[in-house]
């Protein structure tokens, strides 16, 4: 499709853009700045603050001939309009003029700026955008020397409103750019704050409970245009300028946001670097520049009073503080003595790296090497994984999206966001789930099915096994058939191990019996628990149905970054009786406390390394802060342990440990940290450099990654398993159905030590549709013993209609142990 | 040559009668110029309120890197400042600073000035910095000691209305 180009002129240089291109971007495309405060590249304009004037001439036309009247030197002569237009809600159009710089323009602007700071209070030396304000950048560059309006007659407005714990306004500071108001509402669908009143009473309210109930909320900060919205985390932490910015990700989902970590050393920490804020690192084919609020705010983890710091071996009944030597001795003997019976768990939280040594450590022993996790397929990702080049920003007519059993809007955000826009951009959305989910208002076709009829809805989908089907699914299958392009996202809403694994196999039939895979924009995305869970299945580890007899069969567990024994009490169980347990950890978690020998690891922020996303991208994290003293990064660990045990594997450098990775593992092939590193100019153009679009997290320096090329990509020949049939879930008398979802704010080791999400987290209860209530005999709000697999635990009971009529919903780690669905019981409490 | 000694001789016989420029430092001291810069002094306001904000503009302006600030927030309870914001933290490095007078100059409340005092000296290089305590003025009463407990909605204010600022 050739995109009809136009040519016009701007400040005498001219100028090629596609048709319906607006003349500010067109101007930022020679490197001509025009100054905004309202327009914003992601949004659609609205030229509200009027700072954006410019002089625009149209070629004159001769109504009678139609044809161009030239002048006399043969050029076409140009019609300026009588006043200036904004450049912001102007399209380009044929041989248009735009003149940018002359007198009127500037005077223009210098009156505009002078309105809006009639009632700012110009309080920038305690204001947190101070440094980096569009306001601040653009009244020194273009604004007035001095003021004409009195000083008295500046509105006073309230200093600080909290719209909700997170996000705090300045009422006075306030522009009524809009810019937030429509975030909110065209970006996010949260349309939770809004202006109320008019003229110079107008004003930002929030009308949501609890305030400002967005996940979205802190991306409104960086792109305020002045310093009204702020963080309460952030809230009068430093200077913009004090800081040193790092890059890194974001570890809470399989996204992989590109994050900025802002950090400087402070006084009253000791004179330790603090981290200070998060940012988004502007990566358009994984996270664009936003990120959800838990990215955003879920980072005090890393600095928690609670850390494990030195490695800790029982004596006797007691955990006590050994040095490493002793502990790094201890562990390489028990590994010695346990050879093959040597058992290695690790969690979806580690790199690449750490990863790589500890398996590599385990396979010179001869042992074997598990995921924690209940969720399966990731193999099936390394063949039919989305191609390299994929990126849901380019979605539109003509391709296809479909969601099985995921609200990604908890289970990850950003792709949701993405996934959304795509849909309004186009692209055909089918949502299939068991209960409706934010993404349905957006879906062309919603498959409502009951759970454990996950596989069965995709295996309908396949366009050639067609029979008789219901209506929903027809529109689903004739969605695939219409479009170019398939991605499929498949979740763990309602699914434990064995129903993700047979899950991921249907996607991937579908996938390969509709031939969208193997190219970019298609293929298969799962929704993964942690951030590097797909780096682990690349890496060879897989979730174990037996987990708990290997474990109580092991010699010794060598577990890292997991916490089986407080996932599952049948894990715990298990370990009771595994010879020598090592725990490799930031914090003392249940499995820790059942420890013989507890290594304290580095967290992310005081190391690098990479993760690979759920859309197979690796990407890198670089260090944040110095590390405290007595952690080491896990591949250290994992690689000084082999070195009493007298194998050589690499423990100084994260690069030199993925060099060698890229060695081994085929996917990975030629893949360097250089490459890893490198960038390339993203649109729209954002960053520190900018007058106007604020935020100096934005910039991308240090990489945008690489994604993995799947199998069918590289044309090997693929192996598609059979799918499975799960067996129906039916609840007997006297009991009901769990089943397992996934919430953004649960109560998860990383999540718990931030403060300011607590009011947002989880609690322990389960969401009952108020039918199935009745048959069980609940009541709303009503705590009860849930007895499930045999243990009872206090939950709450909360009504929700959203919920499937067949079975109850139970967030994952929200202190009620649960790993797929599964029968529970209400327990009898006798008198 | 005779007349050349003679001269000289003259010359420190007049000096000799003449009266001495020393003078007995430390018991007598010299009052400093009104433009003299000597150690800083955190100003307060005439009810004992800190004058500094804690914005750190002073250590953006500091050719010498010589002062730290960290910030912390006001509560009418809790107030030490005017406004939202005050420094919770603010240390000078005496052997950095090369009292050039920048910080003055970058103050928007006039709370950081250049003082009189001259006589700095140190036994370690800790002790050249001066914390927050050091460098605040004494308070003209018990009373206004901060922080104080003030009415709500008083001092709403960070950047006082200035209307001539004095050098």
């Amino acid at each position: 499709m050739a995109v009809k180009m136009v040519n016009l002129t701007i400040d005498n240089h001219p100028v090629s853009v596609p048709a319906g291109t607006l003349v500010v971007d067109a101007a930022k495309k020679v490197g001509i700045e025009i100054p905004v405060f309202c327009y914003h590249p992601k949004m659609d304009p609205v030229g509200m603050c009027r700072l954006c004037l410019v002089e625009i001439g149209r070629p004159m036309v001769d109504r009678a001939t139609n044809q161009p009247v030239l002048e006399a030197d043969g050029s076409p002569k140009i019609s300026f309009g009588p006043k200036l237009e904004t450049a912001c809600t102007t399209p380009v159009s044929e041989g248009m003029v735009v003149l940018t710089e002359n007198d009127k323009v500037s005077e223009a602007r210098k009156d505009i700026l002078e309105f809006i700071l009639t009632s700012h209070p110009l309080d920038c030396p305690v204001c947190d955008k101070g440094g980096e304000c569009p306001l601040q950048n653009l009244t020194m560059r273009f604004g007035p020397g001095e003021s004409r309006f009195l000083f008295d007659e500046k509105m006073r407005l309230a200093k600080q409103v909290p719209l909700g714990e997170l996000i705090l306004l300045d009422r006075e500071r306030c522009i009524q750019c809009a810019r937030c108001v429509r975030f909110q509402k065209e970006i996010v669908d949260d349309p939770v704050i809004g202006f109320s009143q008019r003229g110079r009473a107008l004003e930002i309210v929030t009308f949501s409970d609890p305030g400002f109930d967005s996940i979205f909320s802190g991306n409104t900060t960086d792109i305020c245009p002045v310093g009204a919205l702020t963080t309460s985390d952030f809230r009068f932490g430093a200077r913009p300028w004090e800081m040193n910015a790092a890059a890194s990700l974001c570890t809470h989902c399989p996204v992989g946001c590109n994050l900025t970590i802002n950090v400087r050393r402070e006084a009253r920490a000791g004179g330790r670097d603090v981290i200070k804020r998060i940012m988004p690192r502007q990566n358009e084919s994984v996270n664009e520049i936003w990120i959800c609020d838990k990215g955003r705010f879920a980072y005090h983890f890393t600095e928690s009073e609670q850390r494990l710091t030195e490695p800790m071996m029982r004596k006797g009944s007691e955990l006590v503080a050994v040095s490493w030597d002793e502990a790094l001795q201890a562990a390489a003997s028990r590994l010695k003595k346990a050879g093959e019976k040597t058992i290695t768990l690790a969690g979806g939280r580690l790199s690449n790296e750490d990863l790589f040594n500890l398996c590599q450590l385990t396979s010179g022993l001869g042992g074997q090497y598990w995921m924690h996790g209940t969720m399966g397929g990731g193999d099936l990702l390394a063949q039919v994984g989305v191609g390299q080049g994929t990126n849901l920003g380019e979605f539109g007519p003509g391709s296809a999206i479909l969601v099985v059993a995921s609200d990604l809007h908890e289970e990850a955000p950003v792709w949701w966001l993405r996934v959304k826009q795509a849909a309004e951009r186009g692209a055909t959305l089918i949502v299939a789930s068991a209960r409706p989910t934010r993404l349905d208002r957006f879906a062309k076709c919603v498959i409502r099915y009951a759970y454990g009829e996950e596989v069965e809805t995709v295996t309908s989908l396949v366009p050639e096994y067609k029979t008789d089907v219901s209506e929903a699914i027809c529109a689903g299958i004739q969605g695939i058939l219409g479009a170019e392009n398939l991605v499929v996202f498949f979740g763990s809403d309602g699914l434990g191990l064995e129903g993700t694994t047979a899950l991921a196999a249907a996607c991937m039939e579908l996938l390969v019996k509709t031939n969208h895979f193997g190219r970019a924009n298609n293929g298969l995305i799962a929704v993964w628990p942690n951030a590097n869970t797909q780096g682990a299945f690349e890496l060879g580890y897989r979730p174990a149905a037996d987990l708990a007899s290997r474990l109580a069969e092991a010699q010794v567990a060598y577990i890292a970054a997991a916490d089986p024994a407080g996932d599952d009490p049948a894990l715990a169980e298990a370990l009771r009786k595994t010879g020598f347990i090592i725990v490799q950890e930031l914090f003392m978690t249940p499995t820790a406390r059942m420890a013989d020998l507890v290594l304290p690891a580095q967290a992310f922020t005081e190391r690098e390394g990479t993760f690979v996303s759920g859309e197979r991208r690796v990407q890198r994290y670089y260090p944040a802060v110095r590390p405290i003293s007595g952690p080491r990064p896990d591949f250290q660990i994992a690689a000084q342990i082999a070195a009493q045990l007298g194998f050589s594997l690499e423990e100084r450098l994260a690069s030199l440990v993925f060099q060698r990775l890229s060695e081994a593992m085929p996917d990975f092939a030629g893949l360097t940290y250089q490459q890893l590193a490198m960038v390339e100019e993203q649109w729209p153009l954002i960053g520190r450099h900018d007058l106007y679009f604020g935020g100096t997290g934005y910039d991308n320096h240090q990489g945008l990654g690489v994604q993995l090329k799947p199998a069918a990509q590289r044309l090997e020949p693929l192996n598609l398993p059979d799918v499975p049939e799960l067996p129906p879930l039916q609840a007997p008398e006297g009991a009901f159905l769990v089943v397992p979802i996934t919430c953004l704010y649960d109560r998860g080791q990383t999540l718990l030590p931030t403060s300011l999400l607590h009011e947002r987290m989880e609690k322990p209860a389960i969401y009952v549709h108020p039918k199935l209530a009745t048959r069980v005999g609940l009541e709303d709000k009503q705590s009860f013993q849930l007895v499930l697999n045999g243990i009872s635990t206090l939950v709450q009971v909360i009504f929700d209609e959203n919920a499937p009529e067949g079975a109850a919903l139970l967030p994952r780690s929200v202190g009620v142990p649960i790993q797929g669905p599964a029968l529970a019981q209400k327990e009898i409490v006798s008198g | 040559m005779f007349r050349g000694i003679l001269e000289g001789m003259r010359q420190t016989l007049r000096s000799f009668f003449e009266k001495p420029v020393t003078i007995q430092y430390p018991e007598q001291k010299r009052p400093v110029r009104a433009r003299f810069k000597g150690r800083h002094v955190l100003k307060r306001y005439e009810n004992g309120l800190e004058k500094c904000i804690g914005c750190a503009l002073c250590a953006a302006a500091c050719p010498a890197d010589a002062i730290f600030v960290e910030a912390a927030e006001n509560t009418d309870e809790r107030r030490f400042s005017p406004g939202e914001r005050y420094a919770s933290t603010y240390e000078i490095n005496m052997l950095r600073c090369i009292y050039c007078g920048f910080c003055e100059d970058a103050c928007p409340t006039e709370a950081i000035v250049l003082g009189d005092n001259y006589e700095l000296s140190f036994m370690d290089r800790a002790a050249s910095i001066y914390t927050k305590d050091m460098l605040l003025e004494p308070v003209p009463a018990v009373d206004k000691l901060t922080p104080q407990s003030t009415p709500p909605g008083v001092f709403t204010r960070s950047v006082p209305e200035m209307k001539d600022p004095e050098d």
